[in-house]
């Protein structure tokens, strides 16, 4: 059975080689975090890492990833929301639905350990993900803030966190 | 229990009524659920608010979340009245059939025109309300004293003059048996402690992470996947398909006709299902509209702009005679296209139809994101054949909304119908973004002309709109047309009133529309009518403005002297814009204002256009009055997203039509806007009191109209039909 290197672990899965990657990490894996947009690297929604480089995972045919070649989700980024990108963004409050988010901060994570101090330019090459809702200033916002060592006072938000409450 | 199914959070919630679960499955089994649910356990006080012994304070929710916040703007308003520690707070959905079985206890489900929190306001609080007084009682019985003496802060009730305390969980049980109060006093807004907040969101974690469940994440035991492909040709129907033709392909289990126009796939896993349904044979039978083209829908729009009939939304003095003989007329002629609503999650439910059985009665649950769950309920009772009350939906977080979930459940419709042809297995359906961009419920399409009559010095006198085109309520709610009128047309250009009134007075005035529907199916999309309504108004206005040589901002303020509120958000968007003050070389402003759903709101959009035509949107401020703010950074937050929703239809949207089909597949052909094109945007929220408005939507209307008005400042273009992609602004 082959197999793939998934957030430090290998597993086995059972999908014809032309399956997307990303549909092997939802179905066989069951990891759901990374999401379906379009099925054609448009959207971003199913932004995984590949060896530390941001991929389209619904493009990707699973037969072309080797079992050594180290697939990060959202799932993997770390063990506890704590990577500085999800700290910046729940500072924030970034996510409005939150479909297209765990490929945001995907992308982000990636821009973020490729260039620590991001410039607006750096930003917008990086951060081509489509979000319907409209989060871009609020994502713009967080990688800086994460880039700052999370001081979120720069986004202007004044944002009332409560410890605890939650739906 | 959550009402955001996090694995997590649901088998803590589970944990603690000792109800066992194997599986991350909410609601698998609701009646077993209750059952294992002593209401002792987890004491209701009323429909809306139940205290945990450990404190723990969930406020139930009716309205959907799909992003726009109102899950915790909603348990804020709650939170306020019950004086409960905010720290403690946990959110649930009840679901439709509870609600038909408690007599709609928690009143209406629907999640659209921005209505979340301006038609439950009130009624949400009295039940914080209702369950403090209850609670507040219930200790003061305890202890003997009047209830008057005694006071609570946080969910820690106490009687200063016995110096005895206690706490909600402690009390819950006994007050849920007292009687409540007749009547309850709501809080006035001003001495809100929790409610007007900027507080953090409710529902963040579980998406930074990855363990949201949205209704596309869902599985069931033993759950199959389904793939559909639906007639491209609206009005077309399912000729026939070769089943034996993919029998073989991996994983796939039924092939099926699922009403009159569709087929599906089902397989064990969804990627199989679509790759069975891609190389399946379908022949079409593509009916009468086969050959429709964009071209014949605009002809047919275009001869409304001067039929002798249509239906008056707005009218005062005689604009007909003013115009005939007023000392100059200025026309012009602006349309709006199709659009989709392409949320991120495209199309989704599962559906586990369970035949009756050994004395049980048949039963039909659905699992889907949904903006209307009583509505999903009702197409759920409908495709599976049985009575509601033996049917369930349970509601799943939306990967985005924005109309295409709330009045029609056609995804539900199909789901059920298959899954009904697969007694006892659940099946989840996806739909591809292919199948999610070609059968949406598009944003309608008009065309609008408009005639303005001025006097010699430069006064409107006159205005006629004719608006000709596709009413969405003849396409899904026909029941509420009244004498051929679709009330709903007229967004934003209402006689003054408290909903989407027009903010100008002019002296003669009428406002008509020419209903013409094509056969591409009509729905609500964010914003609605107010969308392209305001691009016509504000830009003609702008032009009105122009050609009599005067400011756009002052030729505004002449006209709504009469209207106040309307006017006051103008003004506040444009001094904070520093409008007429000095701008950088090359950048030019642009001005609109507009109400509906409720609210007063204006922007000013500051653009440059370069010389190969590269438009630059450099910052927009916008300022909307919605009454009451009851999470400023929140609405911060949907004014933002609802521009970026409003511009990328206005920049690059547009649904065509060519042989009956939409041309469009994906977003590489209705593409959005990306990061790099955002521009900055300051709100500045500005509630007024005394009314209730909405925000998710009435915001996306100027953003549009203040970027066309600065383009044609920047460049001297007047775009009047968009998208703007289909112009160059190209000036060298």
């Amino acid at each position: 059975m082959p197999s793939l290197n998934v957030n430090g672990s290998p597993r086995d899965f059972d999908a014809e080689p032309d399956t997307p990657l990303l549909w092997v990490l939802r179905e066989q894996l069951g990891l759901t975090g990374t999401k379906y947009g379009c099925g054609i690297a448009q959207c971003g929604a199913c932004t995984v890492h590949l060896d530390g480089v941001p991929t389209r995972s619904c493009v990707r045919p699973v037969s072309t990833v080797g079992p050594d070649e180290k697939i990060v989700t959202i799932e993997g980024l770390s063990r506890d929301a704590s990577h500085p990108a999800q700290k910046a963004w729940a500072l924030l409050d970034v996510p409005q639905c939150g479909y297209c988010q765990s490929g945001m901060i995907m992308a982000a994570a990636a821009l973020l350990k490729a260039k620590p101090r991001p410039t607006d330019a750096d930003i917008d090459d990086a951060m081509t993900n489509i979000c319907r809702c409209g989060t871009y200033n609020r994502v713009r916002a967080a990688i800086k803030a994460a880039a700052q060592g999370g001081d979120p006072k720069s986004a202007g938000l004044n944002i009332q966190h409560v410890e605890g409450s939650a739906s | 229990m959550s009402a955001v199914l996090s694995r997590r959070s649901f088998l803590a919630g589970s944990g603690a009524t000792g109800l066992v679960v194997a599986f991350h499955i909410p609601f698998i089994d609701e009646a077993a659920a209750q059952a294992a649910t002593p209401a002792a356990a987890a004491p209701e006080i009323n429909a809306w608010v139940v205290v945990q012994p450990d404190e723990t304070v969930v406020i139930r929710i009716a309205r959907s979340e799909m992003g726009q916040g109102s899950l915790t703007g909603l348990a804020q308003l709650v939170a306020e009245e019950l004086d409960c520690d905010w720290a403690r707070v946990k959110t649930e959905y009840p679901t439709p059939g509870q609600s038909l079985a408690r007599k709609r206890a928690w009143g209406n489900f629907s999640t659209g025109g921005s209505r979340g929190i301006r038609e439950s306001h009130d009624y949400v609080r009295k039940g914080g309300a209702t369950a403090r007084t209850m609670l507040l009682q219930a200790a003061a019985d305890d202890w003997k004293v009047p209830a008057a003496e005694c006071r609570v802060d946080k969910g820690v009730i106490t009687h200063a003059a016995s110096g005895r305390s206690t706490t909600y969980g402690k009390v819950a049980l006994a007050a849920a048996r007292l009687a409540p109060p007749a009547d309850v006093a709501l809080r006035d807004p001003k001495d809100w402690k929790l409610a007007g907040k900027r507080l953090a969101r409710l529902d963040t974690r579980g998406k930074l992470d990855g363990s949201q469940v949205y209704g596309s994440d869902l599985k069931l035991p033993g759950m199959l996947n389904a793939a559909i492909r639906d007639c491209p040709v609206f009005g077309g129907k399912l000729a026939s398909f070769d089943a034996a033709a993919i029998a073989n392909k991996p994983g796939v289990k039924k092939v099926l006709r699922v009403g009159d126009s569709a087929v599906a796939v089902v397989a064990d896993t969804w990627w199989r299902a679509k790759s069975a349904l891609d190389a399946l044979p379908v022949v079409w039978d593509e009916g009468p509209n086969a050959k429709i083209g964009s071209a014949d829908i605009a002809a047919t729009l275009k001869a409304g702009l001067d039929a002798p009939e249509a239906a008056v939304g707005n009218a005062n003095g005689d604009a007909r005679a003013a115009l005939a003989s007023a000392a100059r007329t200025i026309e012009a002629v602006y349309s709006y296209p199709f659009q989709n609503h392409a949320t991120m999650e495209t199309m989704n439910a599962t559906a586990k139809f369970t035949p009756a059985a050994g004395g049980a009665p048949a039963r039909c649950e659905v699992w889907t994101p949904t903006q209307n769950g009583e509505a999903a309920h009702a197409a759920t009772a409908e495709a599976s054949g049985l009575p509601a009350s033996q049917c369930e939906v349970y509601k799943l977080l939306l990967g985005g909304g924005f109309g295409r979930r709330g009045a029609v459940h056609d995804w539900v419709h199909q789901v059920v119908a298959i899954a009904k042809e697969m007694p006892g297995t659940p099946v989840k359906l996806i739909w591809s973004r292919e199948e999610d961009m070609t059968h949406g419920r598009y944003h309608p399409i008009t065309q609008c002309k408009l005639r303005a009559g001025l006097d010699a010095k430069g006064n409107l006198t006159a205005l006629h709109m004719r608006i000709s085109g596709q009413s969405i309520l003849a396409g899904v709610f026909p029941q509420n047309i009244r004498d051929g009128k679709d009330p709903v047309v007229f967004q934003g250009l209402n006689a003054p009133g408290p909903e989407a009134s027009i903010g100008y007075g002019v002296p003669n005035l009428l406002i008509d529309h020419a209903m013409r529907n094509p056969h591409v199916p009509p729905g609500f999309w964010r914003g609605v009518n107010l969308n392209q309504n305001t691009i016509y108004l504000e830009c003609f206005v702008d032009e009105l403005a122009h050609a009599t040589k005067q400011d756009p901002l002052a030729f505004r303020r002449k006209l709504m002297t009469a209207h106040p509120k309307h006017l006051a958000v103008l003004n506040a968007a444009a001094e904070r814009a520093g409008w007429g003050k000095p701008l950088p070389k090359g950048v030019y402003r642009g001005i609109a204002q507009t109400m509906g759903f409720g609210s007063y709101v204006a922007a000013v959009a500051e653009v440059s256009v370069a010389k190969d035509g590269k438009l630059k949107i450099h910052r927009i401020v916008a300022a909307t009055d919605p009454g009451y703010a009851v999470n400023p950074q929140q609405i911060e937050a949907q004014v933002e997203g609802s521009f970026v929703y409003g511009l990328s239809a206005a920049l690059y949207g547009g649904c065509t039509v060519k042989d009956g089909r939409i041309e469009q597949t994906n977003f590489d052909s209705y593409p959005v806007l990306h990061m790099d094109e955002m521009p900055k945007v300051e709100t500045v929220v500005m509630p007024s009191g005394g009314f209730w408005g909405g925000v998710g939507e009435p915001t996306i209307a100027v953003a549009a109209p203040a970027v066309l008005n600065a383009i044609f400042a920047a460049t001297g273009k007047r775009i009047r039909d968009l998208p703007l992609k289909n112009h160059s602004l190209k000036t060298a």
